[in-house]
């Protein structure tokens, strides 16, 4: 032990030779922080005009994160802006009504109310679930009550619904009969990790009511068809969240690519109304929506 | 448990106090001597000495009774050492840290050198190895040519080589000159195969390769006691096949560079300071375009890239010697696997396997050697380190989430180890025993492995970033006589592993590959006890015949007393070699009993016993400063049709092979 010492003493020796070992191990053991600045949030950010739409007193900017319209849910805010005094309103109620004019008839689509959206000064926001793309022939509708202090008017205007590439709205017949649309809210954006998983399901009262179904159960199975058809760990099954009246869970996805959500809603006494597990003999449920990433 | 040691403890005491013993330190507490194991080459590939010149890194290894290598076709084969594989071990080029860029172990590194690169190979079992970084089973490292400034002139050599079994052509060549203060060596090194027969002429698909590999040292002598020595490899096997796996190899590219200084004799205590930094980084290409039925075709690359710091402190005073050394490195590697859907509409489906994981590495080892009388020599040393582990890839960290949804990107580790060991030398007789800790931190795989075949067990392994320490215990005892016509040797290896990190299936997970058998995920396994024994003895009856015979014995079982997988079974060799005149003649016989304790828990399918003869036949004809040498031999005479423990999913071995190897060397250097 006393060599020992003297060992580690004798190691003090040249100065230049530990400084060039001190700057070796610094530079192999520091690695770069990234640092991230947060943005201000700014009323319009993230999203993108779509169109405006106006008559005599009234103008309303209605805005979408990518700018269009896609069939399958959409996220759609708006600002109004009375054109009397050109300010933007910031207490007006807003009601709306999407209207698709088929050539033998015509009818709506699953819809939230409009709300203000939280911490925003003037921006309104609501969902559509849109069943179908407009076309040449068929056109979409959409037109708002709009009642501000001042004014009580309605605005019209057609919007163009493009199609979607993937399956992200399914419309069924269930096994009471009823009519159904099951459609997907998020992930929109789906990645390489534990998405969430948010669903709508709406039964077709009339043909222009669509109410939110509550006390439904659904169950899904994320599955690749091109590969075996194998599926992902820790999914959560979605359950109801009675505030925005969707269906909440996780879906994992271990990979890119095309993935097929495949479905089982039963009713409140437990009735299967569409789908069916997926086993060795089945490989996909009647009732599916598609992720393509 | 704590009765077994007790009793290998007692058992060593006794086997110790029967023998008695004399002269020479045991530098390793292996009990066979690596020159007679796994020395390669001086000064260039060493034909006189090695049964067969030009022969790969793993044909040289596989010599060795403790050195096994897991084969999974005809190239880069995987050194495993007391049963244990490279995870558990420290694999180092010139104490350079580098690390396999892909994620099924196609590339050890031993398959980015080459023979024409190296001097030696030095094995180290267990927390012997602990001074090239944390391990439990052992080191291995590859040295590289070492340079003396004592010759003046020039060296060249030229080799060529031919086997028959899978047309395997070899080049290699070297050229160097030296001089007092200066010297540059440079060579290559050139590999061509096709596929090989296993025995019956059974043609193995798949088994081919190529590779070339080329390396520049230049190096000065700055003054009496300071060199500066530079360095350089580039190694490229292309085209190379993997039999025993489901996919092959298009590319394995390695760039390995250093900067040494040494400084020798700098005062009375420090006889050697030698600090090394390096670069080193892999590129590594699966491909699976070759093969007939491919289910979904699949792009596999990986990269790893290493920066490091060596330094060895060397000390002497009276009778003690000491060893100071820091180790540090930084290792990036990440793996990706993008597979391609046969509707070519849809998008490709690509996830990292390997997710960017950074891993930062800084240790110190120190060792220290007192004689108090020259027949009995203590060793002890102790080493802690500093291990992080930092997914760099937030693409590859949300899809870790998906399985460990709070874990964090970092995880920093402790490891440290300890050694203690005690040698009597005298007369003819040698005995150590030597007791030790050690811990090493989850390979990469183990912590942040993503969807993983193996297709060993065919399961996906999942890794575990959770994963604690695995730690060991080791004893080891060692027992030699040597005398002018007879020498043998006794050695036992024993080791009980703590939180052993293994696959275990978790039946909550459903496989992503097609056909796989599930999801294992890596767990710690309570304990395992690993044993190796061997057993060695050579006699001369003749100054030019010499025959030597190698006995291995070797355990492994779980806690559970399940058998552990890829055990070596009791196995043999034996070997017969006629000197005279320039002539030389060997004949060999190897063999193994049938795998009596498979593993067939963790996947693993029995071998059957197996023997083979090997034949080899040298002739040297020295010419002044010229040296012609020729060589031949037949590698499995009988044509045996066989595969041993280490062949993965059973992928028989060559079957007969006949090999010719010629030789010419020159050589005008002047000793100073
Ligand atoms: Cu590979």
């Amino acid at each position: 032990m006393y060599y020992l010492y003297y060992f580690l003493i004798q190691i003090k020796l040249p100065m230049k030779k530990i400084i060039f070992i001190a700057i070796a191990m610094c530079s192999i053991i520091l690695i770069s922080c990234k640092k991230e600045t947060a943005q201000q949030p700014d009323e319009l950010a993230g999203l993108t005009l779509l169109q405006k739409m106006a008559n005599d007193t009234t103008e309303i900017e209605v805005y979408t994160r990518s700018g269009t319209l896609t069939v399958g849910y959409n996220d759609i805010f708006f600002r109004v802006k009375n054109k009397l005094n050109d300010e933007f309103v910031s207490n007006a109620v807003l009601d709306w009504m999407p209207i698709m004019h088929m050539t033998m008839m015509s009818h709506a689509a699953p819809k939230s109310p409009i709300t203000k959206v939280a911490g925003k000064e003037f921006l309104y926001k609501g969902f559509i679930v849109f069943q179908m793309p407009g076309n040449d022939m068929e056109k979409w509708t959409l037109s708002i009550d709009v009642q501000t202090p001042s004014i009580t008017t309605a605005v019209l205007d057609t919007f163009a619904v493009a199609n979607s590439t993937q399956k992200r709205v399914t419309s069924f017949t269930g096994s009471d009969s009823k009519k159904y649309i099951l459609a997907l809210v998020s992930p929109e954006n789906p990645a390489v990790a534990t998405n969430d998983l948010t669903l709508g399901l709406f039964v077709k009262e009339t043909s222009m009511s669509y109410p939110a179904v509550t006390d439904a159960t659904i169950l899904f199975d994320p599955r690749m068809p091109d590969m075996g058809n194998h599926t992902s760990p820790n999914n959560v099954q979605p359950i109801i969240n009675t505030t925005d009246n969707l269906y909440h869970g996780k879906v994992s996805l271990s990979m890119t690519g095309y993935w097929k959500l495949n479905f089982i809603v039963k009713n409140a006494s437990d009735v299967v109304l569409k789908g069916e597990e997926i086993s060795p003999s089945v490989e996909s449920s009647s009732l599916y929506l598609e992720l393509e990433f | 448990m704590k009765n077994k040691i007790l009793f290998l403890l007692i058992l060593s005491v006794i086997s110790g106090n029967i023998m008695a013993q004399d002269t020479t330190n045991i530098d390793s507490i292996l009990s066979v001597k690596l020159d007679e194991v796994a020395i390669i080459s001086k000064p260039l590939i060493n034909y006189t000495k090695q049964n067969k010149p030009l022969s790969s890194i793993d044909e040289y290894l596989d010599k060795s009774m403790n050195v096994s290598l897991v084969r999974r076709g005809s190239y880069a084969w995987e050194p495993m050492l007391n049963n244990m594989s490279s995870e558990r071990l420290q694999l180092t080029i010139d104490v350079m840290h580098i690390f396999g860029a892909c994620t099924d172990k196609m590339d050890p590194i031993t398959s980015y050198v080459d023979v024409s690169n190296l001097s030696d190979v030095k094995v180290s079992s267990g927390q012997e190895g602990a001074s090239y970084g944390p391990t439990i089973g052992g080191a291995i490292d590859l040295i590289k040519k070492k340079h003396d400034y004592c010759h003046i002139g020039w060296l060249g050599s030229v080799n060529f080589g031919y086997e028959s079994n899978s047309n395997l052509f070899t080049a290699a060549t070297r050229v160097k000159y030296s001089n007092a203060k200066f010297f540059v060596d440079a060579d290559f090194i050139f590999r061509d195969a096709d596929n090989y027969k296993a025995g019956k002429r059974t043609l193995i698909p798949f088994s081919q390769f190529q590779k070339y590999n080329t390396s520049l040292s230049i190096g000065v002598k700055i003054n009496n006691k300071n060199t500066l020595t530079g360095s350089f490899t580039f190694d490229n096997a292309v085209n190379i096949g993997y039999p025993a796996l489901p996919m092959d190899v298009a590319l394995a590219r390695a760039y390995i560079a250093s900067v040494q200084h040494s400084a020798s004799y700098i005062n009375s205590f420090i006889d050697e300071w030698t600090t090394r930094v390096y670069f080193n980084t892999i590129t590594h290409i699966m491909d699976d375009t070759k093969r007939p039925i491919v289910p979904i075709h699949m792009d596999m690359p990986g990269w790893s890239t290493t920066s490091g710091l060596y330094s060895k402190i060397n000390g002497a005073h009276k009778r003690q010697k000491m060893a100071l050394t820091l180790n540090a490195y930084w290792n990036k590697s990440k793996a990706e696997m993008t597979m391609y859907p046969n509707d070519t509409s849809r998008k490709s489906m690509f996830m990292y396997t390997w997710p960017d994981v950074h891993t930062i590495y800084a240790g110190v080892n120190l060792a220290n050697n007192f004689s108090w009388k020259p027949m009995h020599t203590i060793k002890y040393g102790a080493s802690i380190g500093f291990h992080r582990n930092f997914v760099a890839s937030e693409f590859g960290l949300n899809s870790m989430h998906i399985f460990y949804p709070t874990m964090s990107a970092g995880k920093n580790r402790i490891i440290v180890g300890f050694q203690t060991a005690y040698t009597f030398a005298k007369n003819n007789w040698e005995y150590s025993i030597a007791m030790a800790y050690g811990e090493r931190a989850p390979s990469i795989s183990e912590a942040y492995g993503f969807y993983l075949f193996n297709s060993f067990d065919a399961y996906d392994y999942i890794g575990n970033p959770y994963l604690k320490n695995e730690k060991s215990i080791e004893l080891h005892t060692a027992l030699a006589y040597k005398m002018k016509k007879i020498k043998w040797n006794f050695g036992l290896n024993y080791f009980h592993i703590l939180d052993y990190i293994i696959g275990i299936p978790n039946t909550n997970y459903i496989a992503m590959t097609l056909n796989a058998n599930g999801v294992k995920e890596y767990q710690a396994l309570e304990s395992v006890n690993i044993v190796s024994t061997e057993c060695g003895m050579e006699y001369r009856p003749h100054p030019s015949v010499k025959t030597r015979v190698a006995l291995s014995y070797n355990f492994g079982r779980d806690f559970n007393k399940q058998n552990m997988p890829l055990v070596r079974p009791f196995s043999f060799k034996a070997g017969l070699t006629y000197n005279i005149k320039g002539l030389e003649m060997e004949m060999n016989v190897e063999g193994a009993s049938k795998q009596y304790a498979h593993s067939a828990f963790y996947g693993e399918k029995a071998k059957p016993a197996y023997a083979i003869v090997n034949f080899a036949a040298g002739y040297s004809i020295p010419i002044k400063a010229h040296q012609l040498h020729f060589r031949v031999g037949i590698e499995n005479m009988a044509d045996t049709y066989y595969s041993t423990y280490a062949d993965w999913n059973n992928i028989p071995r060559k079957g007969r092979n006949f090999y010719l190897n010629i030789s010419y060397t020159f050589d005008n250097r002047m000793m100073e």
